[in-house]
């Protein structure tokens, strides 16, 4: 297998960005990362794209081909990925596999969601198609449901607190403050994560990620570069949470972690810092566990103890994470390993974390179905 | 179906679209005592994780119905 580095990144803003279509969000965040790779459309040999609901959130199909032409990009394989929120995740580990087995030298992967322009119940409707329509959705589950669900039993078995959710939202937040193409610049006291409107108990407003529009994209090359990846896998587990055997961990991020260390030769105590798919609060806490990084039922006061706070131990979601930097579900995966590739090159500006050499990126897909772990390495 | 134990529970108050009118209402998933799991909406009063619940036969009229528990009599 061949080395495959990130030779080139590029992002939109995230937020409600109504002069944006899907279109121009993915084309213009496509055009950033050629352009940060030196690399010509022409010289593009695959075009790999993650988007998540497109045809439900904006009525358009046949999206990869739509936004590669567009990009400059025609005559190659351009094609869709859609794996819920880990939609650019899958797109990218498929684009990794591609480029490492030596069938492409340079390809571009692409994110993209366009989902303010529904109606907020028809969100939840379409987010919802990611679950088990048939069964837990048809009780009256919502995905914020789901996580409620899941932070329920993890209080129950674990003794979780509401605090320790709070301490997720009030980090992330402070995080995204600092992030200048962040949805939501806005810090929050624990006192308001707290008391925060309920969505599905225990989960508050403050517990949720947010609804937003974006792209962001990437260059994998077989050249060496600066950054390259290290470990990446990619794993799938039930849709329904009711199938699972625990939904107080995620077997497919264990796994997902576990082989992309693996791959890397590294343990989870060598990586510097982490983006973590919290698109709820408690799925920040489960996956600190779930990558080995504390205990079994310790992510809730290792988070409250300030551990990965920006001048933590290990600092997770420097970005804002989904909670304050956005969730345009498409394009988190490969918003990630943009964000992960800021910190490395020392560009994250004020949020620069001081030990940046080796970062990880976790994103999941629906309640745990599919999860994409990716270890990037400066070289 | 047969009755059973909450696994674990949660009150919706930001409903989907067909059950806003219903909002807030709480759903679990039910471990059943004949095996598995099942979600399900909860009637006639809240219940905890840990709760003893039995299931409410739908009626005969209802061609789809949600199943629906509630907490066990003593």
């Amino acid at each position: 297998m061949r080395s495959v580095a990130v030779a080139g990144i590029g992002k939109t803003p995230f937020g409600a960005l109504t002069a944006e279509n899907i279109r121009s969000l993915a084309v213009t965040a496509s055009r950033k990362a050629l352009s940060d790779a030196g690399i010509e459309p022409g010289q593009v040999e695959a075009f790999y794209l993650g988007n998540f609901a497109g045809p439900s959130f904006v009525g358009q199909n046949h999206l990869a081909p739509y936004i590669a032409a567009e990009t400059g990009i025609t005559g190659v394989p351009c094609t869709r990925f859609e794996a819920a929120c880990a939609s650019s995740g899958a797109a990218f580990f498929h684009a990794w596999s591609a480029v490492a087995s030596g069938i492409y030298d340079t390809v571009l992967v692409t994110g993209v969601e366009k989902m303010t322009s529904q109606t907020t119940p028809r969100v939840a409707e379409i987010l919802a198609g990611a679950g088990d329509t048939a069964g837990e959705m048809r009780a009256g589950a919502t995905f914020p449901a789901l996580f409620a669900m899941i932070a329920t039993r993890h209080m129950y078995e674990f003794g979780t607190t509401r605090e320790h959710l709070a301490a997720v939202a009030v980090k992330n937040h402070a995080n995204g403050a600092l992030n200048p193409d962040a949805h939501l610049r806005k810090r929050i006291t624990i006192e308001q994560a707290l008391a925060g409107k309920p969505v599905s108990t225990p989960l508050t407003v403050y517990d949720c990620s947010l609804v937003s529009d974006g792209a962001a994209a990437v260059v994998l090359t077989s050249k060496p570069g600066a950054v390259r990846v290290a470990g990446i896998a990619q794993t799938s587990d039930h849709v329904a949470l009711d199938r699972k055997a625990t939904i107080t961990t995620f077997p497919a991020v264990r796994a997902a972690g576990e082989k992309a260390c693996r791959m890397a030769g590294v343990t989870p105590q060598d990586i510097d810092f982490a983006e973590i798919h919290d698109c709820f609060t408690i799925a920040e806490i489960i996956a600190l566990e779930d990558l080995g990084f504390v205990p079994k039922g310790q992510g809730g006061p290792f988070t409250a103890a300030g551990h990965t706070a920006l001048n933590g131990r290990l600092p997770v979601n420097t970005s804002g994470g989904l909670k304050s930097k956005g969730h345009p579900v498409g394009a988190t995966g490969v918003a990630q390993i943009c964000d992960l590739v800021l910190q490395m090159r020392g560009q994250a500006g004020e949020r620069q974390v001081e030990r940046h050499r080796r970062g990880l990126a976790q994103n999941l897909g629906g309640s745990g179905a599919t999860c994409v772990v990716t270890i990037l390495e400066a070289a | 179906m047969s009755p059973g134990t909450v696994y674990t529970e949660t009150t919706v108050y930001s409903a989907p679209e067909a059950w806003v009118i219903e909002a807030p209402y709480q759903i679990a998933i039910i471990e059943l005592d004949s095996g598995g799991r099942v979600t399900a909406r909860i009637r006639g009063g809240a219940v905890a994780t840990g709760d003893r619940v039995e299931f409410i036969e739908p009626a005969a009229t209802d061609s789809n119905p949600v199943p629906s528990f509630k907490k066990a009599s003593e």
